[in-house]
Parts: C-alpha cells; structure tokens; sequence
C-alpha cells in the first residue's frame, strides 16, 4: 500500500542522523513516496526497477548463449510483440475488438518493402534503404489507413465491429495478391525491406556479430522502445481515456471524452504499431507474399494479447513470446510423441496441432485466467509477498 | 439577482408515443440547491438526459451558461462545465479510484497523444499537478484509504463517493446527482449530506437533485420541483411543496369518492 505525503518539506527538516538511521530500514518494506513524482514514476518501486533491469540484461546477454536459429525465432518474436502492443491499445485498453490486425500488419510491411526496394526491380521500389525512413512511413501510412477506417468501426461496438473488421482482411488480402506490381501476386511474393541504418545493414554478419544476433539486438532495442511507449501512452491522459471507453463509454462523454475521436485516436496508434510491425516482421524473414496477411494471423495477435492479458503491456509482450515460440516447442513433440507426424502429408501432424493449441490456449485461458500470464504472474507475485502465510 | 446557471423552458421528450418530459420549464440560479422530486417512472432521470445532451427533446429550449445547449453533443455539454452521477453508479471499474479521478480531469489536461508516448516536460508536469488537485478531493471526500484500489472493488456507499470525486474534479458549473443516497444507510446519507452543502457553500457549486429520500430532500434543497408522469405539478420551497394539494394527491393517492 502507497502513502504519500504531500508535504516534502517535513521529511527534509528532519536531523540528518535520523535519515541515516531510516535508510537502514529492514529489508523488503515498502519505501515511502515522498513525492507525486516518486508515485508516478514508471519503476515506482525497486523491485520492479532491479526486476525489468535483470530481465533486460539476461536478454542482451541471451545472444551469446544461444544458437543462432533460436535466435532468430526470437528477433522474430520481438517484431510480433511490436504488433501485439498495437493490439493491445486498440483491444485491451480502448476495448474495441479488431480482427483486421494482419490487413495494417501488410500495409506496414509493403509500405516498407516498397520504399526501401530495388528501383530496377520486379516490384515497386524506391530504393532509399535506411531504416529511419521506411519504419516510420510503415507505421505512418498504416495509421492513416487506420484513421480511414475508423468513422466506420467507431459506429459499431463489440461483435459488430468484429465483424466489420474481419471484412477488412479479405479486402486487404484480395488487393495484395492483385496489385501484382506492389507484391508480386500471389504465390510469387517479394523481397522485403532490408534493416540497414546509414549504411549498415543488420541482415549481415560482421566482425562483430552473425547476421541473427544483429537482427535480434536490434528488435530487441526496438521493442523495448515501442513497450516503453506504450507504457507511457497508458499512463496519461489518453490511456485514461481509452480505458474510460472500455469500461463504461456512456460516463466517458461525461467525462468531457470526444468517443469517435478517441477511437480514431486509438485504431491510429493500434496500426501505426501494427504497420512497423509488420515492416519489421518481413525484414527479419527477407521474403513474404500476399496470402501471409490473412485471418490466422489477426487470430494469432488476439491470441497474444488475450494469453499474455489484455490491457498490460508486461503481459502482451509475454503473450507474443509465448505465441511465437509456441511453434518451436510443439516441432519438438514428433520426438517424445510417436502418433504426431512432422510432415505435413500425414494427419495428425504438428502444424495442425499447432492451430488447434492457438484456439485451445485462447479458451483455455478465458475460461480459467482470464488475465492472462500476467494474472499468473500476479498471483505468484501476491503469494510470495505474503509468504510464509497464506494472506 | 444574476442569471440562471441552466434553464428549461416548456421541454417537451417523448419515446414512439410515451411522453416521459411534458412542458417541463425551471430554472436553476448560482448557489442553489434545486431538487426534482416525483414517483417512479415521472420522468426524473430523462431531465437529466435532456440537460446533459443524451436525449434531445422534440419541443422546447435548454440554456445553460446563458446558451442554447440544445442539440450540442454531451461530451461538449460536459466540457462547458456539467458535471453528473448516475442513479447506477456508472465508475471505471478497472481503474483505480485515482484514475477515476483523474478522467474528471480530463479537460482540464492538455497534452496529446504526442507528448504521452514521452512522458516527460508538459505531459509529466500536467500529470503531477492535477494529481494534486485530485489529493484534495481525495482528502475533502475522505477517500485515503481506497485511492490506489480498483473501484470495482469497493464498497457501494464508496463507490458513491467515488462518483461524486469524479464529478468534482471537472470543477463543475453545474452538477447533476441522480439519486446521491439511494441504497445508503442513515450513516451513509448523512455523511453524503455533508458532502452535499458543503459542495454548495464551500465549493460554491449549484446543483441540480433527483432523490426519493423525502427528510433529505426538505432539509436540503432551496426550491423543490415535483414531475409527475413527466408533467411538473409545482415548484416552490419545501415549506410550499409539502402543503400542495396536488403533490399529496400523487404521492399519497386520492380519497376515494372525493
């Protein structure tokens, strides 16, 4: 529990010698805020400030300890937790369902594809490969498609703006697989944008480091600033906002809070990730063609969001982690289970497991947690504060 | 005397038929407390969605501030300064009983989605000091002990109290309390009656009633307005409204073969 002081002066006229004895407090109990500044701060406790430091220095440490496929599947994750942020602001915290994720998660990533493309190519291209400009014009161009089609989601509530939004990916996986000059078409595919930043380029090896562990520091770096982002955005007043609008839109125009332009606000921000997401998915895999964008994948991202916990962004990125290594641990199983097959000619096989655990672990989870792992991590969290008694 | 701070005149709402608010006129002045009393059903509530832009009446004006609101979108209405509370309590639940709060800031906060992201300079030092401003309303409404709970979570007559908080913290011109001490116990209401002439006296804000609690209506309220089956049967002061024939007649029924 948090006391808060609004008088700093008062702790400051105190002898010294009494604050040097305070600071000898015994360990683990709470610190006293002193300030609104203290409580409001990101890391307003030390555990949570040692924690999320411990958690990020094993994962620049990770590199050099893992081979490099793993890797790869991580820098992968990374880029899916991206997204899965996106989907977060718009579901978990504003509260407005939306299937068409993949159709800005493809916008993104050809806006991307197209802008840092060969000119004398195939396809589209424009050939300016530094990643300042084609990540942030992934995620411009995919919020203004956002923006576009937010008058029409923010009519609808609930199953109906569902509904609205799984029409947007078929569109969206019709346009990609005609507009051939864009793509490629169907089956054929393009490359991807290249992750290059003045010249040099992360999707090689150098003296340094192999071409994954590049990739992977990178996302790495790139999804703690987007989570960082996030974070903030959940905090402040249009965070606030669009819980308000989850929870109770009705109070919310009460509350002086504009509903159609806080949504739009929302489903812009929601796709601006997706779009970098998506941006960053394909530079990591090099290649990708039209039908990627399809409904498994927006399932996939809600997957995320509802295993990790809607509306937290420790969760969602949980979520992503676990979704994207889902696969990774599932190849495995042929091994210690004989009746599931790795090939994809025989039934049962390990990628129809693997859509079948995506929709069971969603039901799963709904039904017994649903907050998700960050529930989990709560409950863990709770007991161990109280222990060695129960409560 | 000054100006009305909101005024009806001959408001006329019906749903397909069924006439909830039929030539309903009052006018509220600064520093005063108006109170709509009425059975079940009079239409009460659909006052309070009329003033506050929810239902738009067929006939007749809504003034507030001195300006035709009628037809101006609630969350507009709210930003002008009115404030209200719901016969239901209508809180975020998921948020802690600061972010609740801090939502009745809302306009009053003035960064965008930009300098969120960054939460640093403007956006911080706005967070910080209405922050502040919600301490005191935290201290004035004695809600220590529940700031950093989820409301979801609280007691009921907290939740009241919380609603009230929230609609403090706009800094109303107005503000709209739909039934404060419905469901409380004598406790509850009168610690909430405190609250409540406090808020006209102290805060200087005028404010508009709907309760069913007859003893604190009459103690209360300045003027009282009785709606029956949406048609306002009298206006008046306390001492008058108890002493109409019409208002004993709805509430207490006619004798028969008079």
């Amino acid at each position: 529990m948090s006391t808060t002081t609004s008088t700093p002066g008062a702790g400051s006229s105190r002898p010294a010698a009494r604050r040097g004895h305070r600071s000898r407090r015994p360990g683990g109990r709470p610190h006293f805020y002193r300030s609104y500044g203290q409580e409001l701060a990101l890391f307003n406790t030390r555990p949570k400030l040692s924690g999320v430091g411990a958690i990020i220095l094993v994962a620049l440490v990770l590199p050099f300890m893992l081979a490099d496929n793993l890797l790869q599947t991580l820098a992968l994750a990374f880029a899916f937790a991206i997204g899965a942020l996106g989907l977060n602001i718009v579901t978990g915290l504003a509260g407005q369902v939306s299937l068409g994720h993949a159709f800005f998660l493809g916008v993104g990533a050809y806006t991307a594809a197209a802008i840092s493309g060969d000119p004398d190519g195939r396809t589209i291209g424009f050939g300016i490969t530094n990643m300042l400009v084609w990540l942030p014009a992934a995620g411009i161009v995919a919020a203004l498609a956002g923006v576009l089609i937010a008058p029409i989601a923010t009519r609808l509530r609930g199953l109906y703006l569902a509904i609205v939004t799984l029409g947007l990916v078929f569109i969206g996986e019709h346009i990609f697989r005609e507009w051939r000059d864009l793509t490629g078409g169907a089956g054929v595919g393009r490359e991807a944008a290249t992750p290059e930043l003045f010249g040099f380029s992360f999707a090689r090896s150098n003296a340094l480091f192999t071409t994954d562990q590049n990739l992977y520091l990178l996302m790495l770096v790139l999804m703690l600033v987007f989570a960082l982002g996030a974070r903030n955005l959940a905090r402040s007043r249009v965070g606030r906002a669009f819980a308000a609008v989850r929870d109770r839109d009705m109070a919310a125009e009460m509350m002086a809070i504009d509903l159609p332009r806080t949504k739009l606000v929302a489903f812009g921000i929601s796709s601006f990730y997706a779009g970098c997401s998506g941006a960053l998915i394909y530079s990591v895999i090099g290649f990708f063609e039209p039908s990627s964008f399809n409904l498994l994948l927006s399932v996939q991202f809600i997957a995320m969001v509802l295993i990790g916990g809607a509306g937290t962004v420790a969760g969602t990125i949980m979520g992503a982690l676990f979704i994207s290594l889902l696969p990774t641990l599932t190849r495995e199983l042929p091994a210690y289970i004989p009746i599931i097959s790795g090939s994809v000619t025989e039934t049962p096989n390990v990628f129809q497991l693997e859509s079948i655990l995506y929709g069971l672990l969603i039901v799963v989870f709904l039904l017994f947690e649903p907050r998700g792992l960050f529930g989990i991590w709560i409950r863990i969290r709770t007991y161990w504060k109280g222990w060695p008694f129960s409560y | 005397m000054s100006a009305p701070v909101a005024r009806l005149d001959d408001v006329h709402l019906s749903f397909a038929g069924v006439k909830a608010v039929n030539g309903v006129s009052f006018e509220v002045n600064p520093g005063e407390l108006f109170a709509i009393i009425g059975p079940n059903g009079a239409g009460k509530t659909s006052l309070f969605n009329v003033l506050s832009g929810v239902y738009r009446p067929q006939q007749g004006s809504v003034r507030f501030l001195g300006e035709d609101i009628l037809g101006r979108r609630p969350f507009r209405i709210a930003a002008m300064g009115m404030a209200r509370t719901f016969q239901n309590i209508a809180l975020f639940e998921h948020l802690t009983v600061l972010d609740n709060l801090m939502l009745g800031r809302h306009q009053h906060i003035g960064y965008g989605a930009a300098a969120a992201f960054l939460w640093r300079g403007k956006a911080r030092n706005q967070e910080l000091e209405h922050r502040r401003f919600v301490e005191e309303i935290v201290d004035f409404l004695e809600l220590e002990a529940w700031r950093s709970l989820p409301v979801g979570l609280l007691p009921y007559g907290v939740q009241k109290r919380v609603e009230l908080g929230r609609a403090l913290a706009m800094e109303p011109k107005l503000l709209l309390l739909d039934e404060p001490v419905a469901g409380m116990n004598l406790e509850e209401t009168e610690d909430t009656a405190r609250y409540i002439l406090d808020i006209r006296d102290e805060l200087d804000v005028p404010i508009i009633m709907v309760e069913h609690d007859m003893g604190l209506v009459m103690d209360l309220a300045d003027r009282i307005m009785v709606v029956d089956f949406g048609t306002p049967i009298t206006t008046g002061t306390p001492a008058e409204v108890q002493q109409h024939p019409d208002v004993i007649r709805a509430y207490l029924g006619e004798e028969i073969g008079s």
